[in-house]
């Protein structure tokens, strides 16, 4: 155990020498970090939410959305298709009823061409079977119905989509640290640092923000509408703030996908705040060639299936720009053209888990936990010191080192610090005095029982370091069935711990049994006084 | 220097004498827990049982029975409001309200947006909100993973020793945590993610304990292969009894830091771990160790199957390699 080669001495110093200059950067404030040389490292550690104050929200995807969305997409692509067929397939009795989509082809010599056409519109998911099965019953009815898989990967599709827009929305600009990831099949986690106020943030989240542009039916009967009732072809929409319903045509003349920018403007008549839009090329030749050949009559402006206006067409728009006006705030049309500018959420996102910590309630929390852990620690080295005298002592440096290496390994690997994982450094403070007090023990007693100084010590290390060995191995266990199992402040918890066994057996084992180790051949004791 | 002993050196406690006592003093222990946890049951946080809950700073001292009757009327169920610390910080929790996921966080908007209306200056602290369908994840999270812990802990001192030793562990496991769990009953302390962080913690730590004097027992049996399995016992538990003291008073200490100076954040994590370091001090000397009796350890147990003849003297070893 005394076998300390030089460049064992050398390379064990240079391990925790780097440990400590990772550490240094987190004991000062960013603003003195900034103005030091490069070399020096200058990765801090990160503060949980719980410290640094933010937001914390899970969003839960609607999953039947995404379903519902893909069988009424798939029932208007049946209904143009099979009426362009040439020679044209009549249909009847197209439903979507029940999560499936069946019709009656009319002529059941047309059924071949009518199932050949819906086969052609379904796509084989991987290697495996087709998004949709095509089943023929009673020699003219078919049925479409989505397979299992073809769900899966439009959820997919939807929810790596959504986080894009959720990121969009909530960082448009790029410059905070946010965090956007998913989480399971159907869930996106958004963490927010420094936020105060989280209702905006959930406003921004809470809009699907489908944008369509359609013509208004002219021939709809206005008692039909009223009851909610749309000829072919067309559909009944609510008018925003309590206005009515009104009758559109279902194709939409362009839609948000088509937009390339959206800005909060002012409306030139009124002044009052609008949101002015701009689609791509294609967008805006669309929008062009319909509003050229339907000049006097209305269009409707559709968000989220809420029709927000229903001008009428005064001369064709041909730039590819458009303005929404409505009763809006600076604000809210603000909110309205990130929303637009992000894309459409393919699936409606609700917040079902919400943690924010207010700024002011997060630095209360470092002062008083900062303090705790000072007074803990201290009253450890005191009591180390009190109880094994000069063996105390380098019990205690190696537990100094043992807090500075923690915070150099958090701050490597970029780990964030919760407020659980403050009282995990306290804990692991006691891990690390448990080792060094061990191996004190033993050395204790192999002196009573006569063994001479280094002999006793070198038992002693040798005897407690199996003990060690299992007892931090326990604790191991548990803090990684934490960090598996734990969220948020939890898992922050458990970085700690874990991090504080490897570093306290680093410490305890290596580090002070070198230092004993060059003291003792330094000194040739006779005695020990332990 | 006179060095500061907590355990006079030599100890010779007969601590198995007082094993019937100890049996009873952890039988009334866990009877009363149960009765607690019964009766009473945990007082679930947010965590837990769903619902919201703030934490507002308001200008100045508010008169609780107004915020109560302002808070019930919004019609989002009886809300529960408390001081913290002074009487300018209140804590409003609100129970989980019928209707989707997604309900419970817009009824928290509303509580926060009524606050902010009535009071002017009210600064909201913190804010949870959790959807009945999260709380049931996170619960079952937390009961799989104090599961795992034990089990996993269990397996592995079964692994390290014998089998005897890994029940042993587990019996005494079970033992702190009812106790623990009896005192979040007791105390109405809330029961969420933190008091599962301790349990947890407390599950690492009493076995810390018990596998370094898992340890001597198996180094002493090795050693004294005449000698009875009780005074064995007996004499590993003096042996390491000052080591025992040494460490859990020095965990103490740290942890009574947290508890009087942290933040009343954590004090649900802080003040389990501090009745948990307790609980499983006794435990180890007293639970984990003696249970070996009745489940048959004896000094063959660490004779390997094979190899030595049946009988043979065992040389005295020093160099376990492992």
């Amino acid at each position: 155990m005394f076998d300390f080669p030089r460049w064992k001495v050398w390379g064990i110093s240079l391990l925790c020498l780097v440990g400590i200059l990772f550490a240094v950067p987190s004991m000062f404030p960013e603003r003195v970090v900034a103005r030091w040389p490069s070399w020096v490292p200058s990765a801090r550690i990160n503060l949980g939410l719980d410290l640094a104050g933010g937001s914390y929200l899970l969003l839960q995807a609607d999953t039947s959305d995404v379903a519902r969305q893909r069988l009424q997409q798939m029932e208007e692509t049946i209904e143009t298709g099979l009426r362009r067929m040439k020679p044209r397939i009549a249909i009847d009795n197209l439903s979507s009823a029940a999560g499936r989509l069946s019709f009656v082809v009319r002529d059941p010599a047309q059924l071949d061409a009518a199932v050949e056409f819906a086969r052609s519109q379904t796509k084989p998911v991987g290697l495996g079977p087709r998004d949709w099965n095509v089943n023929v019953f009673d020699q003219n009815r078919v049925e479409m119905v989505p397979t299992a898989a073809g769900l899966g990967e439009a959820l997919e599709n939807a929810m790596s989509t959504a986080r894009e827009v959720v990121y969009n929305r909530v960082d448009p600009d790029g410059t905070r640290e946010v965090t956007v990831i998913r989480q399971g099949r159907d869930r996106i986690l958004v963490e927010v640092p420094g936020l105060q106020d989280p209702e905006a943030l959930k406003t921004l989240l809470g809009k699907t923000a489908r944008l369509e542009f359609k013509l208004v039916d002219l021939d709809a009967e206005p008692g039909d509408t009223a009851a909610g009732r749309a000829r072919p072809g067309m559909q009944v929409l609510p008018m925003a703030e309590g206005g009515g319903r009104i009758a559109v045509q279902r194709r939409a003349i362009v839609t948000g996908d088509r937009l390339i920018d959206a800005q909060q403007t002012f409306d030139p008549t009124d002044n009052s705040p609008a949101v002015s839009i701009t689609f791509d090329s294609n967008g805006g030749r669309a929008f062009g060639k319909v509003t050229q050949a339907n000049v006097g009559k209305p269009f409707a402006i559709i968000l989220d299936d809420v029709v927000l206006s229903a001008p009428s067409i005064r001369e064709p728009i041909l730039g590819g720009q458009a303005q929404i006006s409505g009763s809006y705030t600076v604000q809210t049309a603000n909110d309205l053209a990130v929303q637009l500018r992000s894309g459409k959420l393919p699936v409606e996102l609700s917040v079902i888990e919400e943690r924010t910590v207010g700024p002011d309630l997060g630095k209360d929390s470092i002062r008083k936990g900062v303090i705790a852990c000072i007074a803990g620690g201290l009253l450890v080295l005191v009591f180390m010191f009190a109880t094994y005298g000069f063996f105390g002592l380098f019990a205690n440096v190696a537990l100094i080192l043992n807090v500075l290496l923690i915070l150099g390994w958090m701050a490597l690997f970029n780990a964030s610090l919760t407020l659980p994982g403050l009282a995990g450094f306290v804990l692991t403070i006691g891990a690390a005095v448990d080792a060094n007090v061990i191996i004190n023990e033993r050395i204790r007693e192999e002196l009573r029982r006569g063994r001479k100084v280094i002999d006793a010590v070198d038992t002693g290390w040798k005897e407690a370091s199996t003990a060690i060995l299992d007892a931090n191995i326990t604790n191991a266990i548990a803090g990684g069935l934490m960090f598996y199992f734990g969220t948020g402040p939890i898992r922050g918890f458990a970085v700690v711990l874990v991090i504080g066994i490897l570093t306290s057996a680093f410490t305890a084992i290596t580090v002070a049994r070198m230092l004993v180790a060059l003291w003792l051949r330094r000194t040739r004791p006779k005695s020990l006084t332990l | 220097m006179r060095l500061l002993k907590l355990v006079p050196d030599n100890t010779n406690i007969d601590f198995l004498r007082w094993r019937g006592f100890a049996i009873a003093v952890s039988t009334l222990l866990i009877a009363l827990s149960v009765f607690f946890l019964v009766t009473r049951g945990l007082n679930f946080g947010v965590d837990f049982a769903g619902g919201q809950q703030h934490r507002v700073l308001f200008a100045q001292a508010v008169d609780l029975d107004e915020l109560r009757g302002r808070l019930g009327g919004l019609g989002l169920g009886e809300p529960n409001v408390k001081t913290l610390g002074s009487d300018r910080e209140i804590a409003i929790r609100m129970p989980l309200p019928e209707g989707s996921e997604a309900a419970v966080n817009a009824a928290a908007s509303r509580v926060r947006a009524t606050i902010v209306q009535a009071y002017p200056g009210a600064r909201p602290q913190a804010v949870e909100s959790v959807s009945g369908k999260v709380s049931g994840e996170l619960a079952r999270d937390g009961a799989i993973s104090l599961l795992l812990a034990m089990l996993g802990i269990a397996l592995y001192i079964w692994f390290r020793f014998e089998w005897q030793f890994g029940v042993g562990a587990l019996v005494s496991l079970i033992h702190d945590l009812t106790i623990v769990l009896g005192f979040y009953s007791l105390t109405q302390i809330d029961f969420s993610l933190s008091a599962i962080a301790a349990l947890l913690t407390l599950i690492g730590y009493s076995l810390n304990d018990t596998v370094v004097v898992y340890d001597r027992i198996r180094e002493n049996l090795k050693k004294y292969r005449k000698m009875a399995i009780e005074p064995l016992l007996n004499l590993s538990v003096n042996e390491t009894l000052s080591r025992t003291i040494a460490t859990n008073t020095a965990v103490l200490l740290a942890v009574l830091g947290l508890v009087f100076f942290g933040p009343d954040v954590i004090f649900s994590l802080t003040i389990g771990i501090l009745v948990g370091v307790v609980i499983g001090t006794y435990s180890s000397v007293y639970v984990a160790r003696f249970m070996l009796v009745p489940l048959g350890v004896g000094p063959d147990s660490f004779v390997p199957k094979t190899g030595l003849p049946a009988g043979a003297e065992r040389v005295e070893s020093h160099n376990e390699s492992f």
